[in-house]
C-alpha cells in the first residue's frame, strides 16, 4: 500500500465575500495549494470537491467540472456532499485512491458561498442537513438541533453555559493571528454569555458564523513525492468514517456522538496511534457543544468530562492538547463544503511549522482532524503525522 | 405531472400525520420489537421486512428540548417556540410543545397531537403537557 503525503495546502480568507462565486473562491484556494505543492498541473489526475448548498445559494449543481476548470486542470472531477463533512469525505476517498495506487496526484478541496443569502435564507439552507420530514417540519433549525444535544448533555453530565463560553473564547483567541480567519479578534466570557439567544441554551457566540470560503490540499503518493523531490513532510496515516441515524429522534443518546467515536477508532487503528499520541487537533466546533462532543469521541476525555477542557486550560494554546489552533469553525468560519479540507490544510501547516500558531506546538508530530456532517450523522476523522526526515 | 397548485403528499409520512390528527397515531414495529416511523420498507435497526403499524402510546416523556429564537422562514411568526424530542418507549418523535419553556423539563409527560404552524398553516406534530 502506497503512503499518502500532503504536498500542498491553500485556503482563501474566510469571511464575507457575498459577490464571489464558489468557483472563484476555489480557484484561489486550489491555485495556492498547487503552487505550495510544486506539482505540475498536468500531473493532477483528479479533483475531489466538497460543496453543500450550491443549488440553494447559487442555483448551481454539478460543481465538479467547474472546480477542475477553475484550477486549469484537465482531469475528471466529482462533487461530494455530506453536509458539513463534504470535503472531509472527499478527502477520505482521495486518500484511499492514492493508497490503492489509483492515482499519484489528486487535488482535494471544497468551496461554499453563503453570505449572499439573507440570515433567514442561510438558516433555511443549513436546515436541509437535518431530516426534512421529522425535524425541519417540526421547526428544528441547525442551532436548534445542537441546542437539544446541549440540553441533553447538561442533564446527563452537568455543565453550564459558562463552560461552553470558554470554548468560544479559546477559539477566538487562536484566530487572532490567523490571516485566513473570519474573526481575528478576542471575545470575553461575559460577552459570550450576554450575546443574544439563538436556541436555548445556545447563544450567538456559541455558534459558528455564516462564511464564504474555499480550501484545498494536494495529495501525492510517497513515490511521487520522492521522485519529484517534493517538500512534503506531512503524511495522512489514518482515515476513518462513521455513521448514525439522520434524525436526533432516532438515536439512543443525543448527548454523545457515536459516529465520530467510530470514525476515530478506525482512523487511530489505521494509523497505528492511540488518542494519547495526539499532539493537537482541529475539531468540528460548529457550535461550542460540538467541540465538547468531539473531544469525547476522539478519546481525549471520558464521556461527560470534555465540558471543562477549555475552561481548565487543557485545550488552550499553551495547554497539554491544543484544540482548534486555527480558530476552529467558531472563529475561523464555516464555509460548509470547505471546512473538512481547511482543517487538514491548517494542520499541515501547524505540523510543518509555517503556521502562525506553530510556535505553540513546536514538538508536535501527530495531528487529528474531525469533520462532522449535520448533527454528526456523518463523521470523518483523519490522522496526520510529520514524517521524520 | 400534477396541477401547479395541488400539493403533492409524502406517502407514508402524510398518512402518519392524518392518523395523528385523528387521535390514532401509530409507529412501525418490526418482528423483533424495534420501533421506527414511516415510511419504512424494512426496520432500520435489523432489516426485518415484517412490519406492523402499532398504536403510539398515549403519552411520552420529553427526552430533550430547546426554545428556538431564530427560526427558518417557514416558522418566522411561530418563534420563539419550544421544540422537543419525546420518548414513547419503542419510538421517539419530534414536535412543538404547547407550553412556555419555563414549564418544560426533561422527563415531562406529554401527549402527542396535531396542529398547524402560525406562519404558513403547515401541518405540525405538537405535544400537550398532561
Ligand atoms: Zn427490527
Amino acid at each position: 500500500m502506497t503512503k499518502v503525503r500532503v504536498a500542498g495546502a491553500g485556503i482563501t480568507k474566510f469571511g464575507r465575500h457575498p459577490e464571489r462565486t464558489s468557483r472563484d473562491l476555489f480557484a484561489e484556494a486550489g491555485a495556492t495549494a498547487i503552487e505550495d505543492a510544486g506539482v505540475a498541473r498536468d500531473d493532477v489526475e483528479g479533483v475531489y470537491y466538497g460543496n453543500f448548498m450550491g443549488e440553494l445559494s447559487e442555483h448551481q449543481g454539478h460543481q465538479g467540472p467547474l472546480a477542475a476548470e477553475a484550477l486549469g486542470v484537465q482531469a475528471p472531477a466529482t462533487r461530494y456532499e455530506s453536509a458539513c463533512a463534504s470535503s472531509g469525505v472527499a478527502l477520505r476517498q482521495a486518500v484511499r485512491d492514492v493508497r490503492n495506487g489509483e492515482a499519484d496526484v489528486l487535488v482535494v478541496g471544497g468551496s461554499e458561498r453563503m453570505t449572499n443569502l439573507s440570515t433567514a435564507g442561510s438558516t433555511e439552507a443549513l436546515a436541509i442537513a437535518a431530516d426534512e420530514l421529522y425535524e425541519v417540519r417540526a421547526g428544528v433549525t441547525f442551532p436548534g438541533a445542537y441546542a437539544m444535544m446541549a440540553t441533553a448533555y447538561f442533564e446527563q453530565f452537568g455543565g453550564t453555559r459558562e463552560d461552553l463560553a470558554h470554548v468560544a473564547v479559546k477559539n477566538h483567541a487562536n484566530a487572532v493571528g490567523n490571516e485566513h480567519a473570519q474573526y481575528q479578534r478576542e471575545i470575553t466570557v461575559e460577552a459570550a454569555l450576554d450575546s443574544p439567544a439563538v436556541a436555548d441554551p445556545l447563544h450567538l457566540y456559541d455558534a459558528c458564523p455564516v462564511t464564504d470560503g474555499a480550501s484545498a490540499v494536494v495529495l501525492v503518493s510517497e513515490d511521487y513525492a520522492e521522485t519529484n523531490d517534493l517538500d512534503a513532510g506531512v503524511a495522512i496515516t489514518g482515515t476513518g468514517q462513521g455513521g448514525d441515524r439522520m434524525a436526533l429522534q432516532d438515536r439512543e443518546n443525543v448527548a454523545t456522538s457515536p459516529a465520530a467515536t467510530e470514525a476515530a477508532e478506525e482512523a487511530y487503528a489505521d494509523a497505528g496511534v492511540a488518542a494519547d499520541d495526539v499532539d493537537l487537533a482541529e475539531v468540528h466546533d460548529c457550535f461550542t457543544i460540538a467541540e465538547v462532543l468531539a473531544l469525547e469521541s476522539l478519546g481525549f476525555f471520558e464521556t461527560g468530562e470534555g465540558i471543562t477542557a477549555a475552561r481548565d486550560g487543557i485545550t488552550t494554546q499553551d495547554g497539554a492538547l491544543p484544540v482548534n489552533l486555527s480558530g476552529g469553525l467558531k472563529a475561523k468560519g464555516h464555509p460548509v463544503g470547505a471546512t473538512g479540507t481547511s482543517q487538514v490544510a491548517e494542520l499541515t501547516k501547524l505540523l510543518r511549522g509555517d503556521h502562525v500558531n506553530s510556535e505553540h506546538v513546536p514538538e508536535a508530530r501527530v495531528g487529528v482532524a474531525h469533520n462532522a456532517g449535520g448533527t454528526v450523522a456523518s463523521a470523518v476523522v483523519h490522522v496526520l503525522e510529520e514524517v521524520a526526515e | 405531472m400534477t396541477e401547479d397548485d395541488e400539493p403533492v403528499r409524502d406517502a407514508g409520512f402524510d398518512e402518519f400525520l392524518d392518523a395523528l390528527a385523528d387521535g390514532e397515531g401509530y409507529y412501525v414495529e418490526c418482528a423483533n420489537g424495534h420501533g421506527s416511523l414511516p415510511p419504512r420498507r424494512v426496520c432500520p435497526e435489523c432489516g426485518s421486512a415484517d412490519l406492523d403499524e402499532t398504536p403510539l402510546p398515549d403519552s411520552g416523556e420529553v427526552a430533550t428540548y430547546t426554545r428556538v429564537h431564530v427560526p427558518a422562514p417557514s416558522f418566522a411568526d411561530d418563534a420563539p417556540y419550544v421544540t422537543a424530542v419525546v420518548d414513547f418507549g419503542p419510538v421517539r418523535l419530534t414536535g412543538q410543545v404547547q407550553a412556555d419553556v419555563e414549564d418544560v423539563e426533561i422527563g415531562l409527560d406529554v401527549e402527542p397531537g396535531f396542529g398547524e404552524t402560525e406562519t404558513r398553516g403547515e401541518r405540525l406534530v405538537v405535544f400537550e403537557p398532561r
